[in-house]
């Protein structure tokens, strides 16, 4: 009999192959079909992960390339193992749903040859990054999804002024992940001889401490945590919203896989201070993250920025595993990496959800600036409910699956001993306090994203005459929501699954579908004994607001109370931005808004008033104080530089003359 | 099982019986302090029944937020009481009134009463909605991490279990970490519930309210659902806090003898607390609306003082 996770690796690479054929069909079936074969292939990525995690493992697909010099090279390996067939499954269950809503979605450039083939080569890179057995083997599919996604970014290029520079940031920075990822398995390459995973585990100090800055700040890059979040915000917008759902919800997660491939697979036994790197790292980004998400009102900005705060929760939650690990408590640090990976499963199941939900908007009403949206609960119901349920699993809401996550982090952090370890005393409360202080937030975030975009009146023509998205975008969006709920009431068989990966054994599952964290007392979360609670006391409430309503039934008035206020006009209405007026003046520190006043007056008579126009802008902190200084300090070398070149053949022989000069002095010595 | 399903069922009834007494008692003692001779202590009650006998209006193109938020509110406060050791500390099995999930259905709430006010579409609701989010945003840490401090020395975050180990040990009140958690928590209770001096339950004053700017536009038995629900909230909490604080008299167990004393020292307890409230209220002013920040963040070092403390005191 073949090996069922060889047969789904192979299956995948040929739904890959199907997909991009596909790409070249005429445009009328072209979205059904590739989309199709695409989305296939994400539900067998996510078969085979699955069976990965349950602890089969395959024979080993060995690709048939040979690499040139190839002599310190094993052979190119994809042999996902049980924490690589939980990414695999992640990855292959967003891909599958992102296609399946682009095929309602993509239109124009994002639905050409070229947009399709990239989608097609870019899902078979993030599906195969946590199947790889080696180094070269992950390489090429990092460098696939990189490209992939690059490609994919730049669809719009032609009609939005906007998508270019985002690629240019996107593409550096992806590159620069790349590099850094490179030249730290090169370091262990170099220190073992080999390029397979299997090479690696034995090397020791000082080559892991080199290999793990490098190979970290790569995957922090991929990632999107602070302070090398930048292209989040910049990509996430201007991709194509099926893209960007993929790149939010799957592919930021390798960066999270490559964080723990390093800590749990490679080099098991860290230092207690590469924990430490990634609870700062986690925590600065969880913070940082959540607080420009709460005062954007671009809505997919606002989704980018709560992206990285979420990764930061994840990178948080591994730092404090690690840390408990190293420390000896290793029962409560396995329920903390099994926090980190629910945080990434339901990150992955209410991103996509909100991405595709922002698609939805964006498609019906060509705005994604909540300031002009409004009044879509009414005019696109089911993308409504898809987007409140996902509004509520990031705002980690029961019963939903953000929800679950969050109390698992919550419960590791309270069960720690931490009066023994200096260590663990200082970072632990501070550890809390950030995850209170991102809750807080992240309420206040997404009770303004789905009240503003989808409540109160339309706030612009386009928002006026929107529309219920087509069959398949909303069937990808509901059943994501479905996903993000689903989780969040069966957390018991679900953990016990995900624990495996990470190695936890006391998680136990309890109720109807509860979980028990075994280990740390009898700690248990029954989401659907809560549910059956609430349903208890829902029931009198509906009773006595029935008898009620018979007597005294609903009236639908034209001015309900309007307080004066002319209901026709929406600019009465508080927007996204007057919303998080209140916190930009509260965090104005950190948050450095620019706002401008502007008086319009006629040109003939200066005292009379036409008009006022507000504006204001949320910019980067650390894009202002980083990154442009540094770009304009490499300007400034560049324009230096050209200096040495003006054009002269003399200048150019003398040059010759002068490094001749150098190679002859070097060689006579 | 039946034991526990017993306690939830007093929780809930004897809150919702007392909720309005406490309100009535609070606002008596609070126009006697002012002078004034006061409605009397049922008229909350009279308030509700009032409510509850007239037609709710809707303006044209409001969803079904406008309906459900109501309900919604109400119902979180009531699986709210169920899970908060009111009476007695015997949880129930599956859902055993875990600090988290107690504070998550909290927000709920929240979340429900900010929809609305966005629903409206009017400038107030934005405005309430908007200010009550920055609140919640803003209090839900301390309560997280003033919970976690008071959890710690218990070794559970079952609020239930907090409540009974703190009973049976005088050391784990008089302590500094359980009295800095306590000063937090009361901040964060005043702030919930919209008191003074964080906002004025009993003003319509445009540039200041927050409450009352939300359910603006609510009439007839969706004003009902709005106010016996925020009420509820105030007896959620405050009856923890007291519990905590004077954890005596709680009934550990579902016996009838122990239940008509937790019955008896809760009501007893939450009706003095309330009236010391009101009693407070008196003496302060209304905070300017951007000067609150800067007393919830008094209470979010408070509270991260006591985790600290609690980490090198037990």
């Amino acid at each position: 009999m073949t090996n069922l996770i060889d047969l789904g690796l192979q299956a995948q690479f040929g739904c890959t192959i199907v997909g991009i054929a596909a790409a070249l069909l005429p445009a009328r079936v072209r979205n059904a079909v590739a989309g199709t074969a695409i989305s296939i292939g994400g539900l067998t990525a996510a078969a085979t992960g699955i069976i990965a995690l349950q602890g089969s493992t395959g024979t080993g697909l060995i690709l048939p390339i040979a690499l040139p010099g190839g002599d310190g090279l094993d052979p190119l390996l994809l042999a996902p193992d049980q924490l690589g067939g939980f990414f695999m499954a992640l990855a292959g269950l967003v891909l599958s749903l992102t296609a399946l809503f682009g095929i309602g979605y993509a239109h124009g450039a994002a639905a050409s040859r070229t947009g399709w083939a990239a989608f097609a080569v870019f899902a078979l890179g993030v599906q195969l990054v946590p199947a790889a057995g080696d180094a070269v083997s992950f390489l090429l599919a990092w460098e696939a999804m990189a490209i992939g996604s690059t490609v994919l970014l730049l669809a719009d290029h032609a009609s939005r002024e906007a998508v270019r520079p985002a690629t240019l940031w996107y593409a550096v920075l992806t590159h620069a992940s790349f590099l850094l990822i490179l030249a730290g398995f090169g370091v262990l390459t170099a220190a073992s001889g080999g390029t397979n995973w299997d090479r690696w585990v034995n090397l020791s100090e000082p080559v892991t401490t080199v290999a793990f800055v490098l190979l970290v700040a790569g995957f922090a890059t991929k990632a999107g945590l602070m302070p090398v979040h930048v292209w989040l915000p910049r990509a996430h917008p201007e991709a194509p919203s099926h893209a960007s759902a993929a790149m939010s919800a799957a592919m930021v997660k390798m960066g999270i896989y490559g964080l723990l491939l390093v800590t749990l697979r490679l080099f098991p036994n860290g230092p207690q201070w590469w924990a430490v790197v990634f609870v700062a790292l986690g925590a600065a980004s969880a913070l940082y993250g959540i607080l420009q998400a709460s005062v954007q009102s671009d809505l997919k900005r606002l989704l980018a920025y709560s992206t990285t705060e979420n990764i930061g929760l994840i990178t948080t939650a591994i730092g404090v595993g690690l840390l408990l690990r190293g420390s000896g408590q290793n029962a409560v640090g396995d329920v903390a990496l099994v926090a980190a990976l629910l945080l990434a499963l339901s990150h992955a199941a209410f991103k996509t959800v909100l991405f595709t939900g922002a698609g939805s908007v964006l498609h019906a009403t060509g705005e994604r600036d909540l300031d002009a949206l409004g009044g879509l609960a009414a005019r696109m119901p089911w993308t409504a409910s898809a987007f409140g349920v996902g509004a509520m699993g990031a705002a980690a809401l029961p019963v939903t699956a953000g929800f679950v996550a969050e109390w698992v982090l919550l419960q590791a952090l309270i069960h720690t001993d931490a009066r023994a370890d200096r260590l663990l005393a200082v970072v632990l409360p501070i550890t809390m306090g950030v995850v209170a202080l991102t809750v807080g937030l992240g309420l206040l975030t997404f009770v303004k994203a789905f009240g503003i975009a989808f409540l109160a009146r339309p706030r612009s023509a386009g928002a006026e005459g929107a529309h219920e998205a087509s069959f398949t975008m909303v069937a990808a969006m509901l059943i994501a929501a479905i996903g993000t709920v689903g989780l969040g009431l069966i957390p018991g068989p679900l953990s016990r699954l995900l624990g495996a990966a990470v190695g936890a054994q006391d998680l136990a599952v309890t109720g109807f579908t509860g979980l028990e964290l075994g280990s740390l007392g009898a700690i248990l979360l029954d989401p659907l004994a809560l549910s059956l609670l609430t349903a208890a006391m829902l029931v009198p409430v509906l009773a006595i607001n029935a008898v009620a309503a018979l007597r005294h039934p609903r009236r639908q008035v034209d001015l309900a109370w309007g307080c004066g206020g002319d209901r026709t006009s929406p600019r009465m209405e508080y927007n996204a931005t007057s919303y998080s007026e209140p916190l930009v003046r509260v965090f104005g520190g950190s948050l450095q808004t620019r706002r401008s006043v502007e008086v319009i007056t006629p040109d003939d008579a200066p005292l009379l008033v036409e008009g006022i126009a507000f504006n204001q802008e949320t910019t980067d902190v650390v894009e202002n104080r980083v990154y442009l200084p540094a770009i304009r300090a490499l300007e400034r070398f560049g324009d230096f530089a050209r200096r040495l070149q003006n054009g002269s053949i003399h200048r150019y022989l003398s040059f010759s003359f002068a490094a001749l000069l150098v190679v002859l002095v070097v060689v006579s010595r | 099982m039946i034991d526990s399903l017993v306690v939830v069922a007093v929780h809930v009834v004897f809150a919702v019986l007392l909720t309005p007494l406490l309100l009535g008692v609070m606002r008596t003692t609070r126009a006697r302090l002012e002078g004034h001779v006061g409605g009397g202590v049922l008229q909350p009650w009279r308030d509700v029944i009032k409510l509850f006998g007239k037609e709710p209006l809707r303006a044209p193109g409001s969803t079904w937020v406008l309906t459900w938020a109501p309900l919604l509110l109400m119902t979180s406060s009531l699986v709210l009481l169920a899970l908060v050791p009111l009476v007695s500390t015997l949880p129930l099995a599956q859902v055993p009134g875990d600090l988290f999930v107690v504070v998550s259905v909290l927000l709920l709430g929240t979340v429900a009463l900010a929809l609305l006010g966005l629903e409206s579409g009017s400038a107030f609701g934005g405005m309430g909605s908007s200010r009550h989010m920055m609140f919640a945003a803003l209090v839900e840490p301390t309560v997280l991490l003033s919970i976690y401090a008071l959890s710690l020395p218990v070794g559970t975050s079952a609020l239930a279990a907090i409540v009974a180990a703190r009973s049976e040990d005088l050391a784990t009140i008089a302590n500094p970490v359980s009295i800095l958690a306590l000063v937090a928590l009361v901040i964060v209770v005043i702030a919930e519930t919209g008191r003074l001096p964080v906002d004025n339950p009993s003003t319509h004053l445009e540039l200041t309210m927050v409450h009352e700017a939300m359910i603006l536009e609510s009439g007839g038995r969706d004003l009902g659902w709005l106010e016996f629900g925020s009420w509820l909230r105030l007896t959620a909490l405050l009856g923890l806090t007291v519990n905590l604080a004077v954890p005596w008299g709680v009934a550990p167990d579902a016996a009838w003898q122990n239940l008509a004393i937790g019955l008896a020292a809760s009501t007893v307890k939450i009706l003095v607390a309330g009236s010391i409230l009101a009693a407070v209220e008196v003496f302060i002013a209304k905070l300017r609306l951007f000067r609150v920040p800067e007393l919830l963040a008094g209470s979010f070092v408070l509270a991260f003082l006591s985790v600290s403390a609690s980490y090198l005191v037990f």
